[in-house]
């Protein structure tokens, strides 16, 4: 179930093999013109690595066939035989890394372990690639009729057209005195906040449209933000940062964090960051409500922010058109990239950490490779976009004063026209894709819009990890579980996968210390002594046969010595049987007196 | 226009009834059925997209089941008390996993049921200790041997009412005898003593004996799998190999220090271990016996006895300084370490034949029972619950080289004078390795070889 991007990116990956310079990021027309050729060369690797398989499972394979193959007593035989085939790219999608290189100097115990765990994973991703056939939801779309384009399709048009429960998702709340208003949604997607610049904060579950609570903090709103459940939000109001309960009671008022402009909370790590009016960027871990983390950017006012899922990094546009890359555990920038001439005015990146879109003061929309720090694509639009939104599966939107307009894969191809668009009753001050539901939400002057975007969200959740029909009990235990597993601030860095890799810096330096402390180098190969050679004669083989030879000669030895034996045995044997024979033909006197 | 919204329906994902089952939230099984997936209704993704931080949170859940295994680690299980001096003997049954036999310095045999922690019976085999016990594969009758110079065969039911405890069969021999181990499948025993000697069962008289220019020896163990073969150590420092089929023995080994006991890997039957009087044990392969196969170090006294698991895959020593250990095979030092405020010099040590617990006799007349997994849950384990605790385990494996996880399961708590003395060998050997260093410095170059920790101990194979 990727988005139409990711499909892209897995394409060059296939092709990266078959030719190599070949990038995603450039000249993507190629691609969609020879997508027949990169289809054709796709199977022909799908078929290489079937080749490569291992003698073992080749012959298991062929045990299975004959098995399957075998007709039945009334004739007939299986026309599917052994196990169902799994297709080559599904199986791609669930690849962590590439096989280990085998080195020379494996020991052999090491070289079991590794090909064991290879083989589980191979098993096991064939195994994650049969359920994903078995995936119950398929995404949405929306195609017009020909010469219609998908964007001129009004909002009322598309809920008239869906079914009831869908068509609900489309609605309007008239708020026109507290405005504008920010927007979240929780992980699950299944609950809304609203936070009015001027104080109107409420949270509802937008399903069911139940209004959970609605207070007014009678104080100026920055932003919103829920926690980790829906249980409790931070609200980061005109001097300090409070935290709530879905009930509206306050629970805390941090006082550390002042003057906090923008929020964002990294789920899996409980840490909610915040960017504020003077500079700082601070951590707060709300599982234990500590200050994690106090950075002075040294930046000026900190308006806009985002956080990369992928690897918990914040990402703060500032002023002079940079964006700069941050993580609780160094006090300067990781990194800081010149985006834009003027200011920067949003950023957002997507769920794989892949692509970061930003839009500046210059009337730019740029898309940017953040694993490669490449920009991939410039757009130019006429009024500027004011905020972005990323969707789960790729799809943006922007708002340009009061128009939303929603793209369709920015990074892969260029775009001219928008996926769609709706305006709304005031200027655009949130923007949020709801998680797992084809919805936009989108804050403005004059309340809030639900849009319908069919597209825009992940079909199939993972019920462990983010499960929108979950029960309190649920709830609650996935709240043990998750506090359980809470990631500490300090793995955060640029790439998460970094803490499975081998250390082999430490490793070298502590091998010095060992070799400093003994005197000698205890890994150090012995001297190559070559072998005594003879051409042909000191082959493993001919050693083999000639240390067989002389065991036969012992052995001719005493088969001769046991073959004489038995001969002089025979021998005697036959002496003896004549004597009495012999003997017993003899007549004696007395002979005539038996009967 | 064509167009499709997500719309799911609710009946799908949420249970009908209070009483369906819903599968609480944890414990990932890797396979999941979609018969599964219909009936909990908890339905999965496993696209890893789904997932990010995939490393860092199975780091955090191998930390957190490193941390449990620490807190659940507790190894006592029980005290059998009851002799009225040192254990200096024991023997496992053979057929029967619940029982065990014990001798003590005053020549008494207990048999114990250890399920219900108590003994079943109590006999006063010899005078002086017993030094040597062994149950017949058959598991109907065992021997005994003793300071006064017998060899007691037993019956393994205790008499009926009124009869009197007597042996089956008693041989008087000429010299003390101080082990004794029994053939795998022949109605043959080995003991020893001032020689090695093999009896038949139906005689008074051995009907082989082997020395080797040699006084004493202290134990003597039969190859559980090439059954003819058998090992003894004597007090010249040596190992000697023996065939049961030949007059003369095979070959030995000799060391620096001398060895108290043996014991045979009972999978790979060509390795053995011996316990040293240096602190150390020593695994041999009985085909090259010019250097061992592993050192395994971390005793700070002599190593009075060991005994392999049934698995062969790790092996437990029992020590004069208090502790017993364990030891995996392969490894130069111990994964855990077993100690109480009140227990003495451990003599004898033995593995379950279940391989799951650990029977320790010491000086101070208790037999103690330990788990040889100290934080495995007893008793059945629900299938969610063992699959937990397999991932945990498989997890903890995964992440064993990380420092701060590697810090916690290594740690362990030692006794203080234990502790001091660690510390103190280490600093000695350190010294000893300084001045080596030194030496080799200042001579010339390839004068003073590098001898490894291995070949230091061994003197030389005689054949």
């Amino acid at each position: 179930m990727a988005s139409p991007g990711e499909a892209a990116v897995k394409e060059s990956h296939v092709e990266k093999k078959k030719t190599p310079p070949a990038r995603y990021w450039q000249e993507s027309q190629e691609e969609v013109k020879d997508e027949n050729e990169a289809d054709k060369s796709k199977n022909r690797a799908g078929e290489a690595a079937q080749h490569k398989k291992t003698q073992k499972a080749k012959k298991r394979k062929q045990e299975e066939h004959q098995r399957d193959g075998k007709k039945f007593i009334s004739g007939k035989s299986d026309p599917f035989p052994g196990p169902a085939p799994v297709p080559e790219d599904r199986i791609q999608k669930f690849k962590r890394k590439d096989k280990m290189k085998k080195s020379r100097g494996q020991t052999y115990m090491l070289k079991d372990i590794i090909s064991r765990t290879e083989e589980a994973s191979e098993m096991s991703q064939k195994q994650a690639a049969r359920v994903d056939l078995l995936l119950p939801e398929d995404s949405g779309f929306l195609e017009g009729d020909e010469e219609e384009d998908t964007c001129t399709i009004s909002q009322q048009d598309i809920a008239d057209a869906v079914d009831i429960t869908s068509a609900s998702k489309y609605f309007n709340l008239n708020l026109s005195q507290f405005g504008p208003y920010r927007v979240d949604y929780t992980k699950t997607g299944r609950h809304m906040l609203l936070g009015g610049r001027r104080g109107h904060v409420a949270c509802i579950d937008w399903q069911s449209k139940q209004l959970m609570c609605e207070i007014n903090v009678m104080e100026s709103v920055n932003d919103v933000k829920w926690l980790h459940s829906e249980t409790m939000y931070a609200v980061a109001q005109k001097k300090w940062l409070y935290i709530y309960d879905s009930n509206g009671i306050e629970l805390h008022c941090i006082r550390k964090f002042n003057d906090v402009l923008r929020m964002q909370f990294l789920p899996y790590h409980f840490l909610l960051a915040t960017a504020s009016a003077t500079g700082f960027l601070q951590y707060l871990d709300v599982s234990v409500g500590k200050e994690v983390a106090a950075i002075c950017t040294r930046t000026g006012r900190l308006d806009v922010m985002c956080q990369n899922p992928h690897n918990a990094i914040i990402h703060l546009g500032h002023h002079n058109g940079t964006v700069t890359l941050w993580s609780p555990n160094q006090k300067e920038a990781l990194v800081k990239m010149l985006c834009h001439q003027g200011g920067v005015r949003s950023v957002a990146v997507d769920k794989t950490g892949t692509y970061m879109v930003t839009s500046g003061m210059d009337k730019k929309l740029k898309v940017y490779d953040i694993r490669a720090f490449k920009p991939l694509k410039s757009y130019f639009l006429p009024s500027g976009a004011s905020c972005l939104s990323l969707s789960q599966r790729g799809l943006l939107s922007a708002a340009t004063g009061d128009i939303v307009q929603v793209y369709r894969d920015v990074w892969s191809t260029p775009v001219t026209k928008p996926y769609m668009a709706h305006r709304v009753r005031g200027a655009v001050w949130g923007l949020h894709f709801c998680p797992f539901e084809d919805v936009l939400g989108v804050g403005h002057g004059g309340g809030f819009t639900s849009m319908l975007v069919p597209g825009a969200g992940e079909p199939n959740f993972d019920g462990l990890d983010a499960n929108p029909y979950r029960s309190v009990k649920q709830r609650q235990e996935w709240e043990v579980k998750a506090l359980m597993e809470k990631i500490q601030p300090e793995l955060i860095s640029l790439d998460p996968t970094q803490l499975g890799q081998v250390d082999r810096a430490t490793f070298e330096q502590r091998h010095q210390d060992r070799v400093q402390a003994l005197g000698f180098d205890p890994l150090a190969k012995g001297k190559f002594i070559p072998k005594h050679k003879k051409k042909g004669r000191s082959s493993a083989g001919s050693v083999e046969k000639r240390k067989k030879q002389v065991a036969h000669e012992d052995q001719r030895d005493v088969i001769r010595k046991t073959v004489e034996n038995k001969m002089a045995i025979e021998k005697e044997r036959k002496e003896r049987k004549k004597t009495t024979a012999a003997l017993s033909n003899q007549k004696s006197a007395l002979d005539r007196f038996k009967k | 226009m064509k167009v499709k919204v997500l719309s799911r329906n609710p009946d799908d994902y949420v249970r009908e009834t209070k009483n369906d089952i819903q599968r609480v939230v944890g414990s990932v099984g890797e396979e999941v059925l979609s018969e599964e997936l219909e009936f909990f209704k908890v339905p999965r993704n496993y696209d890893p997209a789904l997932h990010p931080f995939e490393v860092s949170r199975e780091y955090t859940r191998a930390l957190n089941a490193t941390k449990l295994e620490r807190v659940f680690a507790k190894p006592f299980l029980a005290s059998l008390d009851g002799h009225r001096d040192g254990v200096n003997c024991m023997a496992k049954h053979t057929t029967s996993l619940s029982t065990l036999l014990s001798g003590s310095c005053d020549g008494e045999v207990k048999v114990w049921n250890l399920t219900k922690h108590e003994c079943v019976r109590t006999l006063q085999a010899h005078e002086g200790f017993v030094r040597g016990m062994v149950v017949r594969y058959c598991g109907t009758s065992f021997f005994t041997v003793g300071d006064d110079k017998t060899i007691k065969q037993w019956k393994m039911e205790a008499p009926g009412y009124g009869e009197e405890e007597e042996p089956l069969n008693t041989i008087l021999g000429k010299t003390v005898f101080t082990g004794l181990d029994h053939h795998q499948k022949e109605a043959v025993f080995a003991t020893c003593g001032q020689q090695v000697d093999i009896w038949d069962e139906q005689r008074s008289s051995p009907i082989r004996s082997f020395t080797w220019g040699v006084d004493s020896f202290s134990a003597v163990r039969f190859n559980p799998v090439e059954t003819d073969l058998l090992a003894s150590c004597a007090s010249d420092r040596s190992i000697v190999l023996y065939d049961m089929r030949e007059s003369a023995p095979l070959k030995k080994v000799i060391m620096t220090m001398r060895s108290n006991t043996l014991c045979w890997n009972p999978m790979e039957a060509y390795y053995f271990t011996c316990s040293n009087e240096d602190y150390n044990l020593y695994t041999y392969d009985m085909r090259y016996l010019n250097r061992p196969i592993t050192v395994h170090m971390d005793h700070v006294s002599a190593v009075l006895d060991l005994d392999y698991s049934p698995t062969g895959k790790e092996f437990v020593s029992a020590s004069f300084d208090k502790t017993i250990r364990i030891f995996p095979k392969h490894a130069g030092h111990s994964r855990e370490v077993y100690h109480t405020k009140r227990m003495q010099h451990v003599i004898c040590v033995k593995w379950s034949s279940d391989s799951k617990y650990i029977l320790s006799g010491s000086d101070e007349m208790n037999i103690r029972l330990w788990k040889a997994n100290a934080a495995e849950k007893l008793g059945v384990l629900a299938p969610r619950e063992r699959q937990a605790s397999q991932y945990n385990q498989r997890l903890k494996e995964k992440f064993q080289h990380h420092p701060q996880i590697r810090r916690i399961a290594h740690h362990r708590h030692l006794p203080k004078n234990i502790y001091h003395q660690r510390k103190e060998l280490r600093i000695m050997k350190e010294a000893r390795q300084r001045k080596e260093r030194n030496v080799r410095k200042h001579s010339k170059p390839g004068s003073v070889p590098v001898v490894s920790e291995k070949e230091k101990h061994v003197v030389t194979v005689v054949k």
